[in-house]
């Protein structure tokens, strides 16, 4: 015994380094799709300097259009993120955002800024929705929120009676105009949403047993994590998300159609998770590979709108960097981890 | 090496005992009436062939599965278990054979899985990496880089933190399903002198395996079931290989599966398998 703890004190430096290359290779990994957001930004710039004679892409005002765009999706993203990582799938986000924010319009109209907590409960309440028959029920992730997919859809239809509803003096609107000094209330609540939730994540007991569901459900159970608990939380936070996205998009268009609102904000979701590095089989992701994947995805389609590409090649565009940058990370990743 | 607690060393009231224990599923008895002690410091051997009730008996032990008849004492008061958490809060800590590990979980995480240290939710990650490294060492296992994911170790340190986990919250008794059956020859001898260690500091043991070489390093009793019985059982000096072979595919009916099984009438072993 007395020899070993000799031993242990003589290492004990050698594995503070090792530690901190761990921690450096963990960050990397994070990052890992980093450099393809850097590039692109370059190449958007240099082709627009090209085409136009000026760099449009690199202007305070246009990077800001492009944080803006990209703070709905994050937020989405980051709810996205906690249910991919349990290994589910939450397919329901666009259109629990369409009735958040439908809801949040109406009671607007009365009560002011009850409209906001009124909009993010309606995505709360979705969300647990989903989770209790995921976690209780135990039906497929996939299977209940396609069926919420469709279904909240038409919740969000019929609460607006099939039409636009509009309220010209949204008392929130700032949320979706305004900003502190120079800086977008959008993007102030979409890098607080991230920072929460990389705060739960990587800091609290919940954050790791978010982790252990996904990695091997059995172990998390039979070590005595309560994995329903857990699944709760994850669609019931992802629903929330989804409500404050309402919020933000309500504010900013201080309308709302049931109908059309949100349509695909899932894809666009799940892609920002899968750009970032997050296994789609669970245990494996990081919160700040979603932010990056999420600003990827903004400002591929600002970039093709600034150089005038045809919408119609925009999705195509897209759909191909989707693939060749998880394409690309794969390989990348394959000499260094097995996961 | 540490001193072997012999026979005569066991304390003479058992830590838990299984009475009568029945347990079927659907149409198949697996369980038919089993008694079962188990003392502190002691490492009890549970072998049998294939569907013999073995693994259906460490879940009744560690509260996975309700016995639908029968009584189990600890400390001579009984018990019920609701589940495996309420085992594990009275001491009984269960490593499963297919690695109850989360792979994508860092070494101090999992030794910690469900049980993390933390103030008011948020981890208190440093106190769990110090906490950790002491665990480890306590039990002689080396794992360099505690912040390193369980999916890139070596099979034996994967077992060896599997173990840790169970062994480090201070049980009372410890079940190991096949611990070394996926290992490599010096991973296994890593483990079982983990179990040694372990038993050394008074735990009641449960051993299953199927390399009953090993049982005879590392056990002090062996438990033989045939067909949901308990068909005999042995201190290891009173038995040999070739006789627990005869035990596990004949069911051979010298025991009676009410306590320790005459061995008079039995060819004496050739040697004395001494424990190292």
């Amino acid at each position: 015994m007395q020899e070993m703890t000799e031993a242990k004190a003589e290492p004990a430096e050698a594995l503070a380094a090792q530690s901190r290359a761990a921690s450096l290779r963990g960050l990397f990994r994070a990052v890992g799709m980093l450099p393809v957001l850097i590039v692109l930004c370059i190449l958007i710039q240099l082709t627009s300097l090209y085409l136009t004679g000026e760099g449009r892409f690199m202007t305070f005002q246009n990077l800001s259009i492009v944080t803006q765009q990209a703070s709905v999706n994050a937020v989405l993203a980051a709810g996205m993120t906690f249910v991919i990582l349990t290994g589910g799938i939450d397919l329901s986000v666009g259109s629990i955002l369409a009735v958040a924010a439908m809801m949040g319009l109406i009671v607007s109209k009365d009560f002011g800024f009850l409209g906001i907590p009124t909009a993010m409960l309606a995505g709360l309440a979705c969300g647990l929705f989903n989770g209790a028959l995921v976690a209780f029920v135990r039906l497929p992730p996939f299977i209940v929120t396609l069926g919420s997919l469709t279904a909240v859809r038409g919740v969000a239809r019929l609460l607006g009676g099939d039409t636009t509803v509009f309220n010209p003096s949204l008392p929130f609107a700032f949320i979706g105009n305004g900003s502190v000094y120079g800086v977008p209330w959008l993007v102030i609540i979409a890098f607080l949403v991230i920072l929460v939730s990389w705060l739960i994540l990587r800091r609290t007991v919940l954050g790791v047993h978010i982790y252990a569901v996904g990695g091997n459900e059995t172990a998390a159970r039979l070590s005595g994590i309560k994995v329903p608990r857990v699944l709760l939380f994850v669609y019931g936070a992802s629903g929330l998300l989804a409500g404050v996205g309402g919020v933000m998009q309500a504010a900013r268009l201080y309308a709302a159609n049931g109908l059309q609102l949100g349509q695909s904000y899932e894809l666009d979701a799940i892609a920002a998770v899968i750009l970032g590095g997050t296994s789609f089989v669970g245990g494996i992701g990081s919160i700040w590979g979603t932010l990056i994947g999420a600003l990827i995805i903004a400002v591929l389609t600002n970039g093709l709108v600034l150089l005038g590409v045809s919408d119609i090649w925009q999705y195509i565009a897209k759909g191909a960097v989707i693939i060749g940058a998880v394409a690309l990370d794969r390989y990348r990743l394959r000499g260094s981890a097995r996961t | 090496m540490t001193p072997e607690p012999g026979a005569g060393e066991t304390s003479p009231a058992p830590l838990m005992s299984l009475r009568g224990i029945r347990k079927s599923f659907g149409s198949i008895a697996a369980l038919r009436g089993v008694d079962l002690d188990l003392y502190a410091g002691e490492c009890l051997g549970l072998v049998g062939d294939n569907a013999a009730g073995k693994s259906t008996l460490t879940k009744i032990l560690a509260g996975t599965y309700l016995p639908d008849a029968g009584s189990i004492t600890l400390d001579g008061r009984p018990a019920r278990f609701g589940g495996p958490a309420e085992a594990r809060a009275l001491g009984i800590e269960m490593v499963y054979q297919d690695l109850s590990l989360c792979d994508t979980i860092d070494v101090a995480g999992n030794l910690f899985l469900g049980r993390e240290l933390c103030r008011r939710g948020f981890l208190r990650k440093r106190a769990m990496c110090d906490e950790a490294r002491q665990v480890l060492a306590a039990l002689d296992i080396h794992i360099p880089n505690l912040r390193a994911r369980v999916a890139g170790l070596s099979g034996g340190q994967r077992q060896s933190i599997a173990i840790a986990r169970a062994a480090a919250f201070d049980p009372r008794v410890l079940i190991m399903d096949e611990p070394t059956s996926a290992l490599a020859v010096a991973e296994v001898q890593a483990v079982l002198a983990l179990i040694r260690r372990v038993k050394a500091k008074g735990v009641a043991v449960v051993l299953i395996t199927h390399r009953l070489q090993d049982l005879f390093l590392v056990c002090d009793r062996i438990a033989v079931m045939y067909e949901g019985t308990k068909v005999a059982e042995r201190f290891i000096g009173q038995t040999d290989i070739e006789d627990l072979i005869r035990l596990i595919v004949g069911g051979n009916p010298a025991g009676d599966g009410q306590g320790f099984a005459p061995v008079a009438d039995r060819d004496p072993p050739q040697r004395r398998h001494a424990p190292c």
